[in-house]
């Protein structure tokens, strides 16, 4: 799923952060990474941008930018992402 | 994967060798505060240099440079204040800098001997990402964690012991504003040497990534969070509970889909009208100070070329600058409270979907809002935004929001042609033009954004990730110093601009001196110029009276004296320039005269209200509200003894200066900014253009309609 589809309230893992951007760079920076969990807190007044909030803090981001990640819900099968710790 | 920590000892006995040497030659060293935005960073700085702070910029670049001295027990440290930064990565001014300052590349900023990592308690993980890149550079760091209080609050609790250990460097508690854990502080940086110099090194495993993601950064950045995943796990007691924070509660309004525009709006339109109505009284004082202090300069020097040039070219152009001052501090003083509090984000997070549809950031909102106040804050607030197409285009926009020196000419239009007119009965024709003037300049700014976005600034969209940091109460201190400083900018800046403007300006004005000078004053007024016949006839009729008193003879002279100036100006170079662009302004409606105001006003919109009273012998220190200037407008004639204004000239004249860019400090702020003479001329010129094309269809149009 991607993380602009992501309903309002809802929390999931981030399983990918796709494109090799400037975008993807500042998001990822930011702490947006494959297995960083985040919660969709609202979109602002004309839909656009949204705010999440990821490891603790609140960051808002653009539909465009928030297509970007890839997340999986709570219950379902992490995908693609091995921690490795 | 795992992040590869180097226990440098080889390398830092080398260090150390040349640390020791240069730490004898000098008495002071050097420490580098770096940290995320909102991280309590100018807090701190503030607390612990005071006042003993210079603000400047880093040669070329816009990038704010901050020093302090901190005073230590033995002696003190140079504090070098590093943009708030979130990564080091050098993907923006702020990061390169940051970079350069740290690596000891910048001139004239030594490397630094030590760097406090500024960490916000209560944001621990990103806020480490940053400091597992400071940690690569070879450089003694020593963490201040801040915010511990709101981070007890939130039942999070800190082992900075343990986090210590994990980082391999101190971590101290640090309150700013309560000064506690400060001189821990500098204690733990004055033994910087003493503690190892870990080589921090997240090198990424290309065998591991190619898989995952084919950018090796990515990796890197991945590798960075799962060691700071680590640290946190084991560092931190009591993992945050995921309930509604505070900030959120308040969000709920503030960021509402609907109550969120609608107290944006409100607290917008506070904000201006407090800057208006606040400072007009300063101002005020202001102008009326320099007025005196011109008048005493005038009767206490000889009269000449040197009290000419004192009072009517140093003495005015100081006052034209410092007149600003007021504004500036009040708009700084709102910026700084809205950006402390957390507002700001908020305020770019409710309208970036609106500026976006024009091609600008959620950001430009707030250097085009400053823009109503001046231009010139306006466009040095442009810094804010990361992406230089987008701040180019907002600094090419920027000067269409009516700025308040566009009022005092709006004003003197309306007072003298549209005076108790009403449109519906009650509403205020006045208020009507000057919201229509409002409403002229920022729909221009929007085509013209959405055109430079569409073609000389083409560019992806920048990435608007913006973080929305925790309302806080803002801090007495920071608001203070952010006024000054900004204030102190303006002065250095656009001041010694102005002032050199203000001298031209006045040249062109006083030069060439007539040749029967001193002795036309004795000539009787009709005699001086054959354009000055019709103020007499309106000083006649205005006295409406037949027999001469004492103050009437007093008022005569007066009236010579201004009759003497006015000539003066209509000798001058500048009167000479007004004939000379008259053929070009005429299809817009205006004589040299207004020729002559519109040239001298290059220096300051409100500038063509004082030259409007001289060419026409009003007196100069008329403003827009005296009767003698409103009257002398509604009287002045063409050469030809037509009216020289009428009410379609009047809205002409204020549609030209809602787009024209008649401000040499605003030309000159741009090209400092832009650092480039293209995009200064480009601006100027086109604005001009655009200007005397929106005037010329105002003018031709409004007559074809049988106005004026």
């Amino acid at each position: 799923m991607n993380l602009t589809n992501m309903p309002i309230g809802e929390s999931a893992k981030v399983t990918a952060v796709n494109g090799n951007n400037q975008i993807t760079r500042r998001l990822m920076e930011m702490g947006v990474v494959p297995g960083a969990s985040v919660r969709m807190i609202k979109s602002a007044p004309f839909g656009d941008p949204l705010e999440v909030r990821v490891r603790g803090y609140h960051l808002a981001m653009r539909k465009s930018e928030a297509d970007q990640i890839e997340v999986s819900g709570p219950q379902s099968e992490v995908l693609g992402f091995k921690p490795k710790m | 994967m795992n992040p590869k920590i180097i226990n440098a000892t080889e390398r830092r006995s080398d260090a150390d060798d040349e640390k020791s040497s240069i730490r004898s030659a000098k008495s002071e060293i050097v420490v580098a505060l770096a940290g995320n935005p909102n991280a309590g960073k100018t807090t701190l700085f503030n607390a612990l240099t005071g006042l003993r702070q210079k603000v400047a910029n880093y040669p070329g670049v816009t990038v704010e440079r901050k020093e302090g001295v901190w005073k230590l027990n033995d002696g003190a440290a140079r504090l070098i204040d590093l943009p708030g930064l979130y990564s080091l990565d050098a993907t923006s001014f702020d990061e390169q800098i940051a970079r350069d300052v740290l690596t000891g590349k910048l001139a004239g900023v030594p490397k630094p001997d030590a760097i406090i990592a500024v960490v916000d308690a209560t944001n621990l993980e990103r806020n480490l990402y940053l400091v597992t890149q400071l940690l690569e550079y070879k450089i003694p760091v020593v963490v201040a964690l801040t915010m511990i209080d709101v981070a007890e609050k939130q039942s999070l609790e800190i082992d900075t012991k343990k986090l210590s250990e994990l980082l391999g460097v101190p971590v101290v508690e640090v309150t700013a504003w309560e000064k506690k854990g400060v001189d821990e502080l500098a204690e733990a940086v004055r033994a910087a040497e003493e503690f190892q110099v870990s080589g921090f090194k997240f090198q990424s495993d290309t065998t591991e990534t190619e898989n995952e993601n084919s950018k090796t950064d990515a990796s890197e950045i991945f590798a960075r969070y799962n060691f700071i995943s680590g640290v946190y796990q084991e560092s931190v007691k009591h993992i945050q509970t995921e309930e509604r924070s505070f900030s959120e509660k308040i969000d709920r309004v503030l960021t509402h889909k609907f109550f969120g525009l609608i107290i944006l709006t409100t607290i917008l339109l506070l904000v201006f009208q407090t800057i208006f109505s606040w400072a007009n009284l300063p101002m005020d004082l202001l102008e009326s100070g320099f007025g005196a202090l011109g008048d005493f300069a005038r009767t206490s020097l000889p009269e000449g070329l040197l009290s000419d040039l004192l009072v009517d070219g140093v003495i005015a152009g100081v006052g034209g600058v410092l007149v600003f001052l007021p504004q500036i501090l009040l708009l700084f003083l709102f910026i700084s409270i809205l950006e402390d509090t957390g507002y700001m984000a908020r305020a770019a997070f409710l309208l970036d979907k609106l500026m976006s549809k024009f091609g600008l950031h959620g950001k430009a909102f707030l250097p085009l809002m400053s823009s109503f106040a001046c231009a010139i804050p306006g466009i040095m607030a442009t810094r804010t935004i990361e992406n230089p197409k987008d701040r180019l285009a907002t600094i090419m926009i920027a000067p269409f929001m009516s700025c308040s020196a566009r009022l005092p000419v709006y004003a003197l239009m309306i007072a003298t042609f549209f005076a108790g007119q009403t449109v519906f009965g009650f509403v205020s024709l006045g208020a009507v033009l000057i919201l229509a003037m409002y409403a002229l300049g920022i729909v221009t700014a929007i085509v013209v954004a959405w055109i430079l976005k569409r073609t000389l600034l083409k560019s992806t969209p920048p990435p608007f990730v913006m973080e929305l940091p925790p309302y806080r109460l803002p801090n007495a201190r920071n608001v203070l110093q952010s006024m000054f400083n900004n204030g102190w900018q303006f002065l250095k800046r656009a001041g010694t601009v102005i002032l050199a403007i203000s001298i031209i300006l006045w040249a062109l004005t006083a030069f060439p001196r007539s040749a029967d000078g001193d002795a036309s004053q004795a000539i009787s007024q009709n005699q001086i110029a054959p354009g000055s016949q019709e103020p007499t006839v309106t000083g006649d009729e205005s006295c409406g009276c037949s027999l001469p008193d004492e103050g009437q003879i007093a008022e005569a002279e007066q009236k010579a004296a201004e009759e003497k100036q006015g000539a003066a100006l209509r000798n001058s170079y500048a009167g000479r320039l007004g004939h000379f662009i008259e053929p070009v302004i005429a299809p817009l409606g205006f004589d040299w005269k207004i020729g002559v105001a519109l040239i001298a006003s290059f220096a300051a919109r409100e500038v063509l209200v004082s030259t409007l009273s001289i060419i026409y012998n009003a007196g100069k220190d008329a403003n827009e509200e005296s009767e003698n200037l409103i009257q002398a407008v509604r009287d002045a004639k063409r050469d030809d003894g037509t009216p020289a204004w009428t009410p379609l000239t009047a809205v002409t004249l204020m549609v030209f200066f809602v787009l024209a860019i008649q401000c040499m400090s605003t030309v000159a702020v741009v090209r400092r900014e832009t650092n480039s003479w293209s995009w200064t001329i480009f601006m100027v010129v086109y604005m001009t253009a655009l200007a005397y094309a929106a005037a010329f269809l105002t003018f031709q149009g409004g007559k074809l309609l049988g106005f004026g």
